[in-house]
């Protein structure tokens, strides 16, 4: 394994130990939907954007924006690790005044690009800040995390249709493809025909498969395809586990999961053995 | 006919429940009633329809647009669709198919719009609406309603069966306080005059209710005596009751869990300028925006608890004397 990945590793393991510190703060929250997409995050956070979290709001930046907003705690778990502010300071969800509410909200949090939180709406935000940055000739990269059921949004399908028209080969979607959306799996609830990668496909994007979405190699391979190709926006799929890393929440596959203390004991000490276990492996023991 | 609940009295039901007991009841009745969620079932305990009620109970998706004109096209084949989401998405998400797949077409939809307001609490901005019944105040003949507790919400559920036009209802998703006792009963369009008093007239909705009666009982202890209506139907407006009360008090106040200049606020002040001016004030949002915190520091924060309607009373009563 080279350095990198081995860095990003535990980079990724450090972000779902932040991310579940953060919910603890406030008790519950949407561990499940935070812990697929750590890993797309580690990677971003990690290699792949340009970004200075002395400056978040620089012209010449890279944006990530969270359509799927409920994830907003495994941003604000990168973020704060990044520097854009003491992680510690989100061990304040969703308090009373706090700058920290589970929905990512741009006016409150340094380095959240958009307001997001009413599912479909951050894709089209998304493509609006490709297309405007475009416009003043600033090559930045604008990558927005999609929920797979998030995707049964018909505005999701409207600003597919609009970055592909305007070729805005800048904009990256990551597809959280974890196969759960809130009232059970995607499947039940609300199906997606011949699968989302034909969807996008149909829809004039490029699609590329990433077959273990929580794994940073694969992701991080993607996203470099995905930044050689112009002419047309990319959709990486990325194929989660909801809850990955998580025992009891993979396993319950809930939405919104309300631990009692018991299970907060057993998860917290899950993800620090899992991040000293990645650590452990620095020095070339793989 | 309507019994009030003690007042410190607390229950531990989840209000989701009433408007399943209801539907549960209206759909053996009425094979025509079918419901549709968008990806909330779990959140207002829909499964308990879909067990009694499997091929009648339709999950939309997160599609809210979509799922409004499927009911509206439902609606013309003659069946009663109800139509649950959250309330924001109930409201700003849907307007357009609202008002005219259902409005303007009159085919009957009846629309749920859960955790109005500041029972939104750590959803936060994103999912707190303030504005949702204004929203539908804007569609000419929607029915606009706004349920305190667990017995109203039944009740209201239930008459809506026999409502033929596009309606908005907001459903308190959890914890709420008991006003009335179960069994309680409302039409649709009648406001309950509560209390009856003579120095002014609380006007108040949903969960203000129970913070208008709360403010009732504290105003009495310093001999003013106040006049509290339920108004829990915005659209029709109880407009007889409202200028009856407002006359013979001689001021008015209104209490809501929303934004007054769109809401209950805004429309009695209409009214009262056209048939009878007095002064009135107005307790609810001011234009703010939502923000995640828990429901009792919201209250304080939005300045919408029962000393706050205290004071407001105390102002519409100094303004009446000049
Ligand atoms: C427009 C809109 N409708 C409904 C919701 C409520 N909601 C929040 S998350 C969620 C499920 C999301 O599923 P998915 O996009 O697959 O996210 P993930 O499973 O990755 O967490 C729902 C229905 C919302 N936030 N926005």
């Amino acid at each position: 394994m080279s350095e990198l990945i081995q860095e990003l590793n535990e980079f990724a393991a450090e972000i779902r130990l932040e991310t579940l510190c953060i919910i603890a703060s406030f008790g519950n929250g949407h561990i499940g939907g935070c812990m697929s997409i750590a890993d797309a995050l580690a990677v971003l956070y990690g290699d792949v954007m340009n970004y200075d979290p002395a400056d978040p709001k620089k012209k010449e930046r890279d944006w990530c924006v969270l359509s799927k907003g409920h994830a907003g705690p495994a941003l604000y778990a990168a973020l704060g690790l990044k520097g854009y502010f003491p992680v510690e300071s989100a061990y304040h969800l969703n308090e009373f005044n706090s700058r920290f509410p589970s929905h990512t909200d741009r006016t409150l949090t340094p380095g959240v690009d958009l307001t997001t939180g009413s599912l479909g709406q951050g894709i089209s935000e998304a493509a609006g800040a490709a297309l405007g940055n475009r416009l003043q000739g600033i090559g930045s990269y604008v990558y927005v995390f999609v929920g797979d059921g998030e995707a049964d949004e018909g505005e999701v399908w409207e600003a597919a249709q609009f970055a592909a028209h305007y070729k805005l080969d800048h904009l990256i979607a990551l597809i959280d493809a974890n196969g759960r959306q809130l009232d059970g799996t995607v499947d039940e609830v609300m199906s997606h025909g011949k699968g989302l990668h034909a969807k996008f496909e149909a829809f004039g994007w490029n699609v590329i498969e990433v077959a273990d979405g929580n794994n940073t190699a694969e992701i991080r391979d993607a996203l470099r395809k995905a930044k050689q190709t112009s002419g047309s926006p990319t959709a990486l799929i990325l194929h989660t586990v909801k809850g990955k890393g998580v025992s009891i929440v993979e396993a319950s596959g809930v939405h919104s999961a309300k631990p009692n203390q018991e299970e907060w004991k057993i998860m917290l000490e899950e993800a620090e053995r899992k991040l000293a276990d990645v650590r452990g492996r620095k020095g070339g023991i793989e | 006919m309507y019994t009030l609940a003690a007042p410190n009295k607390t229950d531990n039901r989840q209000n989701c429940d009433a408007y399943q007991d209801a539907m549960i009841e209206l759909m053996k009745e009425n094979p025509g009633i079918v419901h549709i969620d968008c990806d909330l079932m779990n959140c207002i305990h829909t499964e308990r329809l879909k067990n009694a009620f499997p091929d009648r109970v339709f999950n939309a998706g997160i599609a809210e647009e979509n799922a409004m004109g499927v009911a509206c096209g439902m609606a013309a084949t003659g069946l009663l669709p109800f139509v649950h989401t959250f309330g924001v998405f109930a409201s700003r998400r849907i307007l357009d198919q609202a008002y005219l797949s259902s409005g303007l077409s009159r085919l009957p939809v009846h629309v749920i719009g859960s955790d109005p307001g500041i029972t939104a609490a750590f959803n936060g901005a994103t999912h707190m609406t303030y504005e949702d019944c204004g929203i539908y105040m804007t569609i000419p003949n929607a029915v606009v309603l706004d349920p305190a507790d667990y017995a109203q919400t039944y009740a209201l559920t239930k008459k809506l069966a026999d409502v033929q036009e596009l309606s908005y209802m907001r459903l308190i998703r959890r914890a709420f306080k008991p006003v009335y006792e179960d069994g309680s009963d409302f039409e649709i369009g009648k406001g309950v005059l509560l209390k009856q008093g003579t120095d002014a007239v609380i006007i108040a909705s949903g969960i203000m209710v129970c913070n208008a009666l709360e403010a009732q009982s504290k105003l009495q202890g310093e001999g003013i005596s106040a006049s509290v209506i339920d108004m829990h139907t915005w659209r029709p407006l109880d407009e007889e009751l409202v200028l009856r009360e407002a006359v013979r008090t001689g001021c008015a106040v209104t209490a809501e869990n929303h934004q007054v200049d769109c809401g209950l606020g805004s429309i009695v002040a209409n009214l009262l300028i056209e048939k009878n001016p007095v002064p009135l004030e107005r307790i609810g949002n001011h234009c703010r925006y939502g923000k995640a915190g828990p429901q009792d520091l919201l209250e304080k924060d939005y300045q919408m608890t029962a000393g706050d309607i205290v004071a407001a009373v105390h102002k519409a009563i100094a303004r009446k004397q000049g």
